[in-house]
């Protein structure tokens, strides 16, 4: 395995090649915010919450899924950077209905972690109030458009770990919505196995327990990371 | 002592709009620091605190809470920030519309008043209709800071009273709060 070595934040780092740009900075000590992204999972940067710097390039590129390659220069915290970060939260927030005091997730939230590590003390844009509809077909889930930041990773989980495909996403701009099977309710689609692995990757309140009230949510996406290296070495297990 | 007490008193004030109280809850939760704060301040318009109905001029430091919601809300937030030198959008529902905003993706007024009185009602299903006692509803509950300028987010639902006192405290030194990292700055 061949070595690359790049410059983060000024620092000189030295990662495998076929590497990402954030797991080279995570392995080097320097934290780049992320919401989509979850180990286990195939990045798809759909938030852009990991945008960084790179130079000689005009353009901002997504940590996760940009590779290391030799003599690559890095910036992940310039002001620029932290205002888009900024900006990007206070999309999230004022795009769909997070109201933090009354959401199963509330204290174990992801996106109300970002919101304080930007520092986002109020949104500076317009919150728009989209009527948008719980589905509780599911005898044992629920899922809640309100709160669903369209990270995807209810979909990549159910497709890549748990195989049975029964999520995607659906429409497009202010419509983009989490679609069950052929968008039917979610208690009626066959594939689904109530394994819940969704519900425990969900980084908001959107997929959660029936009967889980206001911050009684407690979920550890960090969990499907273990079982798949759980799974991976009993494969290898003769 | 005597250099304190030669100071002008903070002109504070606290106002109750589109919201449960429960910021003005956590406010009386600041316990004993109340007696301290008492003779730093002079409270000129508060539902918890003073009888005034009117709100004042001059006033140095004003805590809102609640979104604004109705006719009534509408005209004392444009009052209050006419009045005020420092005003502070106090909890989450001033900043986001929060709980109260619940009903915003309803289609208007009518809509939510037939959801509340008439959908909902157990037996005697009708509008409370009292023109010129009970405010007309907005067409949503807005933030505050979406209708006038603000100088200061408190945000919680409700704040803690441990980040009042810390706001109030900065504030009565002539600080600036800081307002960053999770004791300051989480909403919910």
């Amino acid at each position: 395995m061949s070595v690359r070595t790049l410059r983060i934040d000024g620092r000189d780092v030295a990662s495998a090649d076929g590497a990402t740009v954030l797991e080279a900075a995570r392995d080097a000590g320097v934290a780049i915010p992320t919401l989509c992204h979850l180990e286990g999972l195939s990045p798809v940067a759909a938030c852009r919450l990991c945008l960084v710097e790179i130079e000689g390039s005009g353009k901002l590129q997504p940590a996760c899924i940009t590779p290391v390659s030799e003599g690559l220069v890095v910036h992940t915290a310039t002001p620029r950077l932290r205002e888009i970060r900024r900006t990007v939260i206070e999309l999230l927030f004022t795009e769909g209905n997070h109201v933090c005091a009354v959401c199963v997730a509330n204290g174990h939230c992801e996106l109300q972690d970002r919101a304080v590590e930007v520092g986002m003390d109020h949104a500076r844009l317009p919150y728009r109030f989209p009527d948008r509809p719980v589905d509780l077909s599911h005898p044992r889930f629920g899922l809640d458009h309100n709160r669903c930041i369209l990270c995807s990773r209810c979909v990549r989980v159910c497709d890549e770990v748990e195989g049975a495909h029964v999520w995607d996403v659906a429409w497009r701009g202010e419509h983009c919505r989490i679609i069950a099977g052929l968008d039917q309710p979610w208690g009626t689609v066959d594939a689904c196995t109530d394994c819940g692995k969704c519900v425990m990757v969900c980084p908001t309140g959107a997929l959660f327990h029936k009967g889980d009230s206001e911050g009684e949510k407690h979920e550890d996406p960090s969990r499907l990371a273990a079982l798949q290296r759980a799974r991976h070495s009993r494969q290898e297990a003769p | 002592m005597s250099q304190l007490a030669k100071q002008p008193k903070l002109r504070l004030a606290t106002v109750w709009l589109a919201g449960c109280s429960g910021c003005h809850m956590s406010f009386l939760d600041l316990d004993e620091w109340l007696i301290e704060l008492a003779p730093r301040i002079e409270m000129v318009f508060s539902p918890i605190a003073s009888d005034t109905k009117t709100y004042p001029e001059d006033v140095d430091v004003a805590l809102v809470e609640g979104g604004v919601g109705n006719s009534d809300n509408l005209a004392l937030i444009h009052q209050v920030r006419q009045r005020t030198r420092l005003l502070v959008s106090f909890g989450d529902c001033a900043i986001t519309a929060n709980v109260p905003g619940l009903r915003n993706p309803l289609a208007g007024p009518a809509a939510v008043l037939d959801r509340s009185y008439l959908e909902l009602a157990d037996g005697s299903a009708q509008w409370p209709h009292a023109p010129g006692l009970v405010p007309e509803l907005l067409e949503r509950v807005l933030p505050v800071h979406e209708l006038v300028p603000v100088d200061l987010f408190l945000p919680g639902c409700p704040p803690p009273a441990e980040r009042i006192r810390a706001v109030l405290d900065a504030l009565l030194r002539g600080e600036q709060p800081l307002m960053e990292g999770p004791e300051m700055i989480r909403f919910g």
